[in-house]
């Protein structure tokens, strides 16, 4: 077993550069940087088993145990206990596990946990009910059972980082991403609408 | 005597004013907890394996490899070696490991062999079916305003024949409805945790008060060792009521491995097992009178409710405008699917669609307005009292879609290119009726307020529906009432089905709320020196209504309770109460936009006005309206379980193939609710099926009279509307 202190001084019994050679340049960039996460070694060899790594959820460090296989959606619901991102599809069909990370919508259940080393991820939880677009969904009443509403709530977040004039014909055409079984669509659209009236990203 | 009754609405303070629901923040910040959430201290998660073969025998289940798996830390048979297995997707094993990723590698390492059987699973052909022997009677019933004249052995033929040669107009029809799936975003399944012979489980259900005995029996216990806890449901629509099989064996598992054990299905096995609703097809042969006014009613419907299922009531056909002779008969097609389950306003929905479009063809045929026509046979609706009720709706609705202006005969609107638009509309009944409730509210010296009860929520809003309730009744402010459900130790209270929960909660909470407050205006009366008859609560004060003076703030009169709280238990009863009614109607009306050339469909506007008594919030209230229609929209024109004839493989069971309506496709929606004293006066009554009813039918008569033909079955997907286009082209 390898422990944290091990890992962040570069020491574990193994190296994750198969990895990181299959998980694209900017995340081998970001660790071999000495950035939080796992810092590679130079031998090569493939990773097994469970791991800690070090995410950046919601401006805090998280060291949390993983696999190679393990998702994001399941390191924060499970290694992290924030269960605001949902398991609603095998892919990112519903939108249902949206977080942010860097700065984009991402579906968490379509990226592996070690993919996203050293990349600042926003989940739900760091948003409070008495402001912005949470606000705006309890108001409107855009939460029926709620299971699609984190999804929904980071989906608008990051839309309207991009498109915070976003007209009401841009807010149809630009969040079809999420699906809500409910049926809460027609109180999302005033949401959102009331967040651009507000300000853009409240 | 406590009268239990509700304020007049110039009385109110909160009743019928629009809430944010109190646990909104919780659902929209991610910290409101679902059973799939759950994750307690050493869970292990456990995942299901389905059959891939849609009817078969097993004939080999080895899960040995499986057990070797790392991480993996037992694996269950569900079915044993020689059972039948009726339905892709059949749990035939399950898989219990340390993390996701050990059990799936599990999975993939069961190894089982079947000896297939016949596969059937084509719904709609009639005739395949019974070549295949898949067909059964189901019964029917035959409606005649005239009496035979002695033995007459042929008459019913004969007086139907009479009666269609009689009619001004005669449509014969066919129409259809696909099966759909309940689709609930968190699927079917729970978090059990058996610990000293007790059992914790977070089910995900839409029953917490009447499921611990169904957990307890199976592992030998007595239901007060259960407790079934569920906060947030994510999803049910009709097909969370029971402990499932699976539920079962997660509360064994924990039991036997001693540690907690999450069970729930994935997305592809929730389509499969975790419910859908019974399809529909029907030849329907209808005669009217000068004026539109239908006269006879010649229909035979058939309807796949899967394994064991019950299939479309017959009961239903024709639906809510009955004339005064008809005929039905309905046959069930035996598929292999898993058996249905019911689904928001069972039977009504497809009832609605394939009777009230073949009202609206005789409208086409006669070349008379739909509006005209569906008004003239309201004189058709059974309870003489809706009648008024209707027609009212009707003339709302209308001027909110401005009908008349908007109205042309059937095939015959402008073109825009190749864009055609129609109007369609569409009536619908649903019962309501408060559910059985208990409720306990406890009054705290220091003025806070708890209410429990055994209830849920299933997005209606069933907390804040509570609390306003007992704000009104103790004049306070809404979110001074703290509200507690979704745990079986709580009172009583009915399964959230059939539009209840709302009446039933709010029976029970206003009658123990009238209880308490009249053990509390007695101790502020002595005090005050007034009769307790003369009291009123508003405004966080208990004044006398005569000496305006004499009062005591909520907190000061609470403080006359001494060093504990007041605490009252009570019911409601729906029987001959004040309080609450049931029997409800609305009116929707659609208007779409169709393109001939690429045969799709896109919502434009569609209206729905809808009654339901008195309103408790009308917020939540017009959310449920909006979501029905938003749900009808996607049985409309979007979703339908496709399944293969030759395999029988559900073909679209994951979000990426099964398709919804997604924020782009619900054009405008507008929602009135119809609340005149007339109804307010009925009390309280539930609206989370009705609205969801009306919906195919007034989409589908929008099509038919954009097109100027009708496209049979829903969804009305792109495919289904070019056939019908191209099947026009032909015949002309
Ligand atoms: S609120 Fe239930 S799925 Fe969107």
């Amino acid at each position: 077993m390898t422990t944290p202190e091990q890992l962040a001084h570069g020491k574990s019994g193994f190296s994750r550069r198969a990895f990181l050679k299959g998980s694209g340049a900017a995340a081998a960039a970001t660790a071999m940087a000495g950035g939080p996460g796992l810092a590679a070694e130079e031998e090569s060899s493939v990773i097994s088993g469970m791991t800690t790594i070090t995410l950046d959820v919601n401006g805090k460090q998280h060291k949390v145990e993983v696999e190679p296989r393990t998702t994001l959606l399941e390191a924060l619901r499970y290694g992290l206990n924030l269960t605001g991102a949902k398991p609603i599809s095998v892919d990112g069909s519903s939108g249902g596990s949206t977080v942010i990370m860097d700065g984009k919508p991402v579906s968490s259940n379509s990226v592996l946990a070690m993919e996203c080393v050293g990349k600042p991820i926003q989940t739900v939880e760091s948003l409070t009910g008495d402001s912005g677009v949470p606000h705006a969904f309890v108001d409107q009443d855009a939460s029926q059972c709620g299971f699609c509403t984190p999804g929904f709530v980071m989906a608008v977040t990051a839309f309207l980082k991009k498109h915070p004039n976003a007209t009401e014909e841009q807010i149809r055409d630009g969040l079809n991403g999420n699906l809500c079984r409910c049926g809460t669509y027609a109180n999302i659209i005033p949401a959102v609408l009331d967040v651009v009236k507000g300000g853009g990203n409240g | 005597m406590v009268e239990y009754v509700w304020p007049d609405k110039k009385d109110a303070s909160v009743l019928g004013g629009s809430f944010d629901k109190i646990d909104g923040p919780a659902k929209c910040t991610g910290t409101a907890k679902y059973s799939y959430d759950i994750n307690p201290e050493g869970v292990l998660i456990a995942r299901a394996y389905g059959c891939p073969q849609a009817h078969c025998k097993l004939k080999s289940l080895d899960l040995e490899l499986a057990e070797g798996v790392p991480g993996v830390v037992a694996v269950r048979k569900m079915k044993e070696l020689g059972d039948e297995i009726h339905w892709q997707g059949d749990l035939v094993a399950v898989v219990v490991g340390e993390t996701e990723g050990a059990v799936a590698e599990g999975l993939a390492a069961i190894v089982a062999d079947y000896e297939p059987l016949d596969v059937y699973v084509d719904d709609e052909d009639l005739q395949a079916a019974e070549a295949a022997g898949r067909t059964a009677d189901s019964g029917g019933r035959v409606q005649l305003a005239n009496e035979p004249e002695g033995d007459d052995e042929g008459f019913e033929d004969k007086e139907l024949e009479r009666l269609f040669k009689e009619a001004a107009a005669v449509v014969e029809g066919y129409y259809g409805i696909a099966a759909i799936t309940h689709m609930c975003l968190e699927t079917h399944g729970s978090t059990c945790e058996f610990k000293d012979g007790k059992l914790l489980a977070h089910l995900s259900t839409q029953n917490v008060s009447g499921t611990p005995g169904q957990f307890a029996s199976p592992l030998k216990l007595t239901a007060d060792d259960v407790t079934v806890h569920c906060d947030y449901i994510g999803g049910g629509f009709g097909s969370k009521f029971a402990v499932d099989r699976w539920d079962s064996l997660a509360a064994q598992l924990s039991k036997d491995l001693g540690r907690p054990v999450k069970l729930m299905l994935d997305r592809d096995l929730e389509l499969k097992n975790g419910g859908s609703r019974p399809s529909g097809f029907a030849d329907v042969k209808i005669g009217a009178d000068a004026n539109g006014v239908i006269t006879v009613w010649d229909s035979h419907h058939w309807s796949a409710g899967g394994y064991g299922g019950g299939v479309l009531n017959q009961s239903v056909m024709p639906y809510v405008i009955v004339p005064p002779n008809y005929r039905r008969r309905v046959t069930n097609v035996k598929i292999n699917a898993a058996p249905v389950r019911a689904w928001r306003a069972p039977n009504h929905p497809q009832g609605c669609a394939l009777s009230q479009t073949a009202i609206d063809d005789i409208a086409a045929k006669m070349g008379l307005d739909s509006y005209d026509v569906f008004e003239r046979n309201l004189v058709n609706v059974a309870d003489e009292d809706r009648r008024g009720v209707y027609a009212e709706e009707m003339k709302i609705a209308a001027k909110l879609m401005d009908w008349k202006a908007k109205w042309h005969p059937h095939g015959k609107g402008d073109k825009n290119g190749s864009i055609v638009s129609g109007l369609g509309m569409a009536l619908h009944t649903w019962g309501g009726g408060a559910h059985p409730s208990s409720c306990m509210v406890k009054i705290h010296p220091d003025g806070g307020v708890e209410a429990f009860l055994g209830s849920q929520d299933l997005g209606t809003g069933t907390r804040t529906v509570i609390a306003v309730v007992l704000a009104e009744t103790f004049g306070l402010p809404v979110e001074a009432i703290k509200v507690n459900i979704g745990n079986s130790k709580y009172p009583m209270s009915g399964p959230s089905g059939g539009s209840t929960t709302v009446g039933g909660v709010s029976e029970s909470s206003r009658r123990t709320g009238l209880d308490a407050r009249e053990q509390l205006f007695e101790k502020v009366a002595s005090k005050l020196g007034v009769p307790a008859e003369s009291l009123e609560a508003k405004d966080g004060r208990i004044f006398s209504s005569e000496d305006s003076d004499k009062s005591l703030s909520w907190k000061d009169a609470c403080s006359l309770l001494g060093m504990s709280p007041l605490e009252v238990s009570g019911r409601g009863y729906s029987r001959g109460s004040k309080l609450s009614s049931n029997g409800v109607g609305g009116v929707q009306m659609a208007e779409v936009e169709v393109d001939r050339e690429t045969g799709v469909v896109k919502m434009k506007k569609f209206v729905a006005v809808q009654d339901m008594g008195l309103v408790v919030n009308r917020k939540t209230a017009s959310s449920q309206i909006y979501g029905a229609m938003i749900m009808g929209i996607a049985y409309a024109l979007f979703e339908e379980r496709l399944m293969d004839k030759n395999s029988g493989a559900f073909l679209n069971a994951e979000i990426a193939d099964y398709r919804l309506p997604r924020l782009g496709d619900i054009g405008e929606l507008v929602v009135e609710i119809y609340e005149p004293e007339s109804e307010r006066a009925r009390g309280v009554i539930g609206l989370g099926e009705p609205p969801v009813i009306s919906p195919g039918a007034a989409i589908s008569n929008a099509v038919a009279n954009a097109l100027g033909i009708r496209v049979p079955v829903l969804p009305l997907t792109p495919k289904r509307v070019l056939d019908s286009l191209k099947l026009q082209a032909r015949s002309a």
